[in-house]
């Protein structure tokens, strides 16, 4: 589904991806571990194309992310056809981002009716069945300022299931969260896992990731230092760098 | 103090406080000042005979003043209307990452603000002087209408050229702030949801701008509204100048300018309220509970004078 190889972004001076390669097949479960400023959220705005990559390449579902290839040279996807792709990725924000201007129903319905030309009725009933999966059936006409963080960032994800994406990032969705507001938000991701979604997370949850990950990198300075099979690479690390890091947070 | 003593409390919910208000003798005295001095003003203004306050009525419903009025009304719609399109248009462009199309917005914005307004206005008047005869067409190619300036061009077009074009330098600095002012978050979450630039900026950006936007929109609409009384220096007969040509035959210059202040007055007044519910409309999502109506504001407002020092916040709100 996702195919990174040796990924580099500069911003200015400062090289914050100096060579990513990642496989995420479809129906798989990613987490990112790693220090802040490590690149982890860089990485996963490059994979929607909010941020340009510098060299490498990236691909989501066999296409090339922000660029279309023709006659052996790379030309760049107007900003349509970014957008276009855009569409069929969900992501997470670790501050909601939910618009406060609108009610939580028109959160949901508004991409789907503005940017996939839904009809309302259409675009409600499936917004109104998300909110209820996510557990706030009754939330359908409160602001974003009325409700609490864990609502939000389920309503969050209820506005991106609403495009139907074929891939959910997410960018360490439960930092902002009171600690008791957490479990919330993890439950509808790892329902949202079972139900064979194809998710890139970034997180410092190292028990969701445990449990619900089929694949975790640790991210450092800009490189993958080492990735695996949860088990092998929280339990038995082998590089010095993961055991450190995760002496300090386990 | 401990909270093995806050038991025998839950029992029964406490009573309200009643406490003895301190004293405050220097408000007190203060309070006292001012309301003599209202009073003298008043008794003045209401005695002094120059004030001519029969002639005053006399002229307040006056056809030409009303003409005025209408006049000045148009003025002031038309020239914002301008103003707040191109301002929208020069903010965009501003921001725009074509350096060109960036740097051409702020050579406006810089030119219009540098020059006086007046100056401006005297200008467009006379702009038959700078170019005789105006003409629509391909550039440095023909041209397919023709106009003589001076009929193109007459007074009310020129107050409204003059007026509009310098009020759009105004607006987009004023709009630029608002889209300064949402955070980047908003835009990114629209985007990933695959909207493009225009439709982030339509949808998401702007409306919440609109919450930064409308109180300095709203003072710029009651400052054009007694800008416009400029106008009356190219023969425009907006209200001022309506006055003005009344008491140029009747010497009767007090009365007639106090007619047209009232009518200032009673203009700014209206649009003082429309901002207030406009203000409410796009604040909608910012702050947990409405703001309370304005009556209900102005109300509370005489009521907490007696209370205490409470002020009157103007467009509250708190935000997230």
């Amino acid at each position: 589904m996702v195919n990174a190889e040796a990924v580099r972004k500069r911003f200015g001076r400062l090289e914050v991806l100096k060579g990513i390669t990642l496989d995420v097949r479809a129906g798989e479960v990613l987490c990112l571990l790693g220090p802040s400023g490590s690149g982890k959220s860089t990485f996963l705005r490059c994979i929607n194309h909010l941020e340009k990559i510098d060299s490498g390449r990236l691909s989501v579902d066999g296409e090339l992310v922000g660029y279309r290839e023709d006659g052996g040279r790379l030309h760049e996807l107007r900003e349509r056809d970014v957008a276009r792709k855009r569409a069929e990725i969900g992501m997470l924000f670790q501050h909601f981002n939910l618009f406060p201007h609108m009610t939580t129903l028109e959160n949901v319905t508004c991409a789907p009716i503005r940017v996939k030309h839904e009809g309302r009725e259409q675009a409600r009933d499936r917004a109104l069945e998300l909110l209820a999966r996510v557990g706030l059936p009754d939330k359908v006409d409160a602001y974003p300022a009325q409700l609490s963080g864990g609502q939000q960032q389920r309503v969050a994800i209820a506005r991106a299931l609403a495009m139907q994406p074929k891939l959910m990032l997410f960018d360490e969705p439960t930092s902002a969260l009171d600690p008791e507001l957490v479990g919330d938000v993890l439950a509808a991701m790892k329902q949202l896992a079972r139900e064979g979604m194809t998710m890139i997370v970034v997180t410092h949850e190292m028990g969701f990731a445990r449990e619900v990950a089929d694949t975790v990198a640790f991210m450092d300075a800009g490189v993958v230092v080492e990735s695996g099979a949860p088990a092998d690479v929280l339990e038995n690390p082998r590089e010095e760098r993961t055991r450190s890091f995760l002496s300090k947070v386990l | 103090m401990s909270s093995g003593e806050a038991t025998p409390h839950q029992a029964r919910r406490p009573e309200d406080i009643k406490a003895v208000p301190v004293r405050r003798p220097g408000r007190w005295i203060v309070a006292a000042i001012v309301l003599v001095v209202a009073i003298a003003i008043v008794r003045s203004v209401a005695t002094n005979p120059n004030f001519q306050w029969g002639v005053v009525g006399e002229y307040l419903f006056d056809g030409r003043i009303l003409h005025g009025l209408r006049v000045t009304i148009e003025l002031t719609a038309i020239a914002m209307g301008i103003g707040v399109v191109l301002g929208v248009l020069l903010a965009i462009m501003r921001l725009s990452p074509n350096w060109l199309v960036s740097s051409a917005s702020s050579f406006y914005i810089w030119f219009f603000r540098g020059t006086p307004v007046l100056v401006q206005l005297l200008f467009w008047y006379n702009i038959a002087a700078l170019y005789p005869k105006i003409a629509l067409g391909v550039p440095f190619g023909p041209a397919f209408v023709h106009a003589d300036a001076n009929t193109l061009i007459t007074p009310f077009t020129a107050a409204i050229l003059g007026l509009g074009l310098n009020e759009g330098a105004y607006m987009a600095e004023i709009v630029r702030a608002g889209i300064i002012s949402v955070d980047a978050g908003q835009s990114d979450a629209a985007q990933s949801l695959g909207m493009t630039r225009l439709q982030t900026l339509r949808r998401i950006v702007l409306p919440q701008a609109m919450r930064v936007i409308i109180p300095p929109t709203g003072n710029e609409t009651i400052s054009m509204l007694k800008t416009s009384s400029l106008a009356s220096v190219i023969v425009v007969t907006e209200l001022l100048y309506a006055a003005q040509l009344i008491y140029s035959v009747n010497f009767k210059t007090i009365p007639l300018l106090i007619v047209a202040s009232v009518w200032y007055i009673v203009c700014t007044s209206v649009l003082y309220v429309g901002q207030h519910y406009l203000e409410r409309h796009y604040g909608r999502g910012a702050a947990r509970e409405q703001t309370a109506t304005l009556s209900g504001r102005v109300l509370r407002g005489v009521l907490s004078f007696r209370r205490s020092g409470e002020h009157l916040r103007p467009g509250g709100g708190e935000h997230r």
